[in-house]
């Protein structure tokens, strides 16, 4: 039996061939970090020499990294892919942003609801997710077909029985299924398959002087002029990267001289701190990450 | 401040990335101390970070049994409602690794009401931990997680004696225990079973040699993980083991490439091979092997694969590609384990969806043989299964399946039922062995169409059209032929005039419009019936050539049967069973065929019977004979 990474790119194709067949409107979350950049890749070999068949979806808070949206252009550009990028216009339009509405309400908004309308308005029944099962603690109990009603809630207790690779895809009217292909890797194992692939990921994943100011004990980037700057806060150039990439003001740097992806491998081998130890909405409370899902949340 | 904490340099990224990697489950009783188990395998295997750490000591204040102290059991009951009230209610993934391994835990709950989620925990895992408490030894779930072990098909055990700081690390009671358990497992057909006394709590021989077991010469658990070789006896690893490829996909992106996709369940496919397709027995060869853009001449067990063959060959989703030498077996019927995984009982006969690899059928549970009790072993008789209960079943598939026994393979042996009104997995189970084998290998892919509901009911599905003036004899011999046909085993049913004019027919009279009308209805539902694939008795007067022509048009060739009740009026009306003729004469009854309304006699039926020359058994027995 094969084992390490090509046992788990070997499940991850199955994974997605599973999920196409029941598919009636697949679409590929493509949120642009190094979850969904492996995504892909494994879509590409698993429909190979066809194109993947279905569309790429962002769901775009308008406030990402410039070089997460010149990355997607590229990808969107090789795959060949449709890309569909969604943003909450009328949230947009009420001024909802990340700094006076605090993160927790803005992530809500322009991400959880946003997923849903373009979910509801496109009627998208199969959803390629990136989450992998060592994220988070209740990401660690979800199944790789994981099914939400019609409100797209996800109801933990009444999960069904996931044995071998037998997926049951059977969807109920209203139903639809998030399909997670990375669910076994770790973070390591993504890094590791980026490097053996050679897989193009956003360059902010590798250390790089860049204008930073110190917030809430982290480094936030100055990535363009609509970061307001507090009394006394001046941006300063520090050799930095991401572990995780989503909304500059809500992403956290950490210190870092890894300018490969052998250093990257080690640093993250070594790290005390979790990946999501940057993101803000997971710790403000037990259950945080939960609750979300239970109400959309990818 | 956002540093990485860096604290030494770490040599692990020289870890084969190929490495293998362990999946195991953890199970015992509840409060064995499984989540304090799996907490220590992740601390110690430095897979908890700094922040998580911190969030477990703010959960452990709110949450937590050990007061001051970490409780890493929570650092696993990932869900609100978990923590909340003390229990695990899932199955959890986990990953930890060494400097030797992968791991991959399915952390599965000991409450009875779950042990779905330990055999759904069992299906992927190669080695169990059963863990028991010291102070409690085997308890009826201990036995119970035993024989699920067993039954998903895992050959490896490891019994982990925990919280043996409660019992003074006496070593008379580890042996007991162990003593209990190997005479317990004989039989459950475990290839490695070894008892390893620890504290999940304090650590002894998790990670740690203990001091306080000088008695104990083996592994400490970790060292055994590490070096355990669960691939030496796998049936699926054997190198002289066939192929055996399910076909979940087809690949034709332009018509020069017909891709067949899918994930290789045993053995090797190579470029050149000869190999058969299953169940339609086409022998063909392997032309190319593509993993993604990348050709090779070569690919082995548990990878997923693109395969072109040299020939232009017939295949689809949940066929087999097999080796031509020793292709699998295909049958319809076999003998199987089930264990059933929902609250609403199985009942033997009604029809569930079975998913077996990539082929998805309809299936019926034909007999029950016996339940079995995972507490003692013995075996009970039973009509229903209900949730839990695993039993040895007879079960019945719609159509052939290609299989392996799912000792030998559990991708080809393995399968779920689902429920076709509700879309749950209401059971898992493994096909042991054939009861037959498929007579016809050369199956034909049928839709559900007429011909296959035909084929259902072993005949050819006919409207016999009988015409015929009031007290002609069209009901009398249309009710002896439908004994007939019935006693043949053959699926039937009467049209007349009677009943339908109770119900569908009620607001049509008998002007000649009305005639018409209640001719076409009739010829209708005679056709959905027939669509149905049964033999359809029409009994009506239906005066008019026109309509009994409109009739006979909505069925094709040879399916429509005009037989004409030839009888004399004035035979009809001196038997005139239900007085009609009389009130028609006496001007009670209006348009009455043949007083006041028109007979058209068809001038060309199919069978012409002349009931003053032939009794109504003759008649029936006559029609009985043309249908052959
Ligand atoms: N003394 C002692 N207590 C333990 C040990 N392992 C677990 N426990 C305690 O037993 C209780 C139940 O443990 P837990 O891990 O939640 O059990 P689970 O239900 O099997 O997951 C907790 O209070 C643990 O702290 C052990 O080795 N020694």
């Amino acid at each position: 039996m094969i084992s390490g990474l090509r046992l788990l790119e070997a499940e991850s194709m199955e994974i997605f061939r599973e999920a196409i067949v029941s598919a009636r409107r697949p679409v590929l979350m493509y949120s642009i970090g190094k979850d969904s950049s492996v995504m892909l890749h494994l879509a590409k070999k698993a429909f190979f020499p066809a194109k993947p068949p279905l569309p790429l979806l962002h769901v775009d808070t308008t406030w990402k990294f410039r070089e997460m949206y010149a990355h997607r252009a590229r990808v969107a550009a090789e795959s060949g892919m449709e890309l569909i990028v969604h943003t909450n216009s009328a949230a947009l339009g009420a001024g909802i942003n990340p700094f006076t509405h605090g993160s927790s309400y803005y992530t809500d908004v322009m991400k959880t609801e946003a997923l849903k309308q373009v979910l509801d308005e496109r009627q998208f029944d199969v959803v390629f997710g990136g989450a992998r099962r060592d994220e988070e603690k209740s990401r660690a109990k979800e199944r790789i077909f994981s099914f939400r009603s019609a409100g797209h809630r996800w109801d933990p207790k009444a999960q069904r029985p996931e044995l071998w690779n037998l997926y049951n895809t059977h969807i109920k009217p209203g139903e639809s299924i998030r399909v997670y292909p990375l669910s076994n890797w770790t973070e390591f194992d993504v890094w590791q398959y980026i490097k053996q692939e050679v897989i193009p990921v956003v360059p902010l994943y590798f250390a790089k002087l860049r204008p930073v100011v110190v917030r809430d004990g982290g480094w936030i980037m100055v990535d363009d002029d609509r970061l307001p700057l507090l009394p006394g806060e001046k941006p300063q150039m520090q050799s930095v990267r991401f572990r995780t990439l989503g909304c500059y003001p809500l992403s956290g740097a950490i210190e870092s001289v890894a300018t490969t992806l052998d250093a990257l491998i080690d640093e993250t081998l070594a790290s005390q701190f979790s990946e999501r130890q940057g993101r803000r909405i997971d710790t403000d409370k037990p259950g945080s990450m939960e609750k979300k899902k239970q109400d959309g949340y990818f | 401040m956002g540093g990485t904490g860096i604290t030494e340099s770490v040599q692990s990224t020289s870890m084969d990335i190929d490495a293998a990697t362990l999946r195991f489950i953890t199970c015992g009783s509840v409060d064995d101390g499984k989540s304090t188990l799996i907490g220590r395998l992740l601390h110690e295997s430095r897979s908890i970070f700094a922040d998580q750490l911190s969030a477990l000591e703010t959960d452990s204040k709110q949450y937590g049994t050990q007061g001051e102290r970490i409780d890493f059991a929570l650092l696993v009951d990932g869900l609100q409602a978990e923590r909340e009230q003390g229990i695990t209610i899932d199955v959890a993934y986990r990953f930890f690794s060494t400097d030797r391994r992968k791991f991959i835990v399915a952390d599965t709950p000991g409450h009875e009401q779950y042990t779905r989620n330990m055999a759904t925990g069992a299906s992927t895992a190669e080695l169990a931990i059963l863990l028991v408490d010291a102070r409690k030894g085997l308890l009826t779930q201990t036995r119970r997680h035993s024989r699920i072990v067993a039954m998903m098909g895992i050959r490896h055990v490891v019994l982990a004696i925990n919280k043996m700081d409660m019992v003074h690390f006496d070593a008379a009671v580890f042996k007991s225990i162990e003593s209990q358990y190997r005479e317990f497992c004989v039989g459950l057909n475990f290839s490695t079973l070894i008892a390893i006394p620890l504290s999940a709590l304090e650590g002894d021989n998790v990670y740690v040699r203990s001091s306080n077991t000088p008695w104990y010469p083996g592994p400490t658990l970790i060292d055994y993980l590490n070096s355990i070789d669960t691939a030496a006896d796998d049936p699926t690893e054997n190198a002289a083991t066939s192929l055996r490829l399910p076909v979940q996909y087809i690949n034709r992106p332009h018509q020069d490439f017909r891709g067949v996709c899918g994930r290789i369940a045993a053995g090797v496919v190579k470029v050149g091979e000869k190999v058969c397709i299953l169940p339609s027995g086409v022998c063909t060869t392997v032309k190319e092997i593509f993993v993604g853009e990348l050709e090779s001449a070569m690919r082995s067990a548990g990878e997923s694969v693109t395969l072109t063959f040299a020939d232009d060959v017939d295949v689809g989703r949940g066929d087999v590609i097999a080796s031509a030498e020793f292709p699998a077996e295909v049958a319809d019927q076999f003998g199987a384990r089930l264990l059933w995984l929902a609250a609403h009982p199985m009942i033997p006969g009604r029809p569930y969806w079975l998913k077996l690899h990539c082929k998805e059928v309809t299936a019926t549970i034909t007999e029950i043989k016996y339940c079995e009790d995972v507490d003692t072993g013995t075996r009970q008789v039973a009509k229903t299964l209900a949730l839990n209960e695993i039993a040895m079943v007879n079960i019945s598939m719609s159509q052939p399946v290609v299989f392996e026994p799912y000792s030998r393979n559990r991708t080809l042996g393995g399968f779920i039922l689902i429920d076709k009104l509700t879309s749950a997995t209401v059971g898992a189970g493994m096909l042991e062995f054939a009861l037959r084998r498929a007579s016809n290998i050369q199956w034909q892919k049928l839709d559900i169409n007429k011909q296959a509901r035909e084929f259902i009911k072993q005949q050819n599905a006919r409207c016999i059209w009988f015409t015929g003036l009031s007290g002609a004899g069209k009901s009398t011999i249309a009710n002896l032929l439908e004994k007939q046909l019935h006693a043949n085993g053959k699926h039937t049913y009467i049209l007349d005039g009677d009943n339908v004019r109770h119900g569908l027919n009620r607001d049509l009279g008998f002007t000649e419009a009305d005639r018409v009308e209640n001719i076409r209805r009739v010829g209708e539902v005679a056709k959905l019936m027939v669509d149905a694939g049964l033999i359809v008795l029409v009994s009506f007067i239906s005066p008019f050539a026109a309509e009994r022509q409109l009739a006979r048009g909505l069925f094709s060739d040879g399916e429509f049967l005009e037989v004409f009740v030839d009888s004399p009026i004035e035979e009809c009306e001196r038997r005139d069973a239900k007085g009609l003729y009389a009130k028609a004469r006496r001007g009670e009854l209006k348009n009455f065929t043949g007083i006041d309304s028109l007979y058209q006699p068809p001038t060309e039926p199919d069978i012409h019977l002349f009931t003053s020359d032939m009794s109504a058994e003759a008649c029936a027995k006559f029609i009985m004979d043309r249908l052959g």
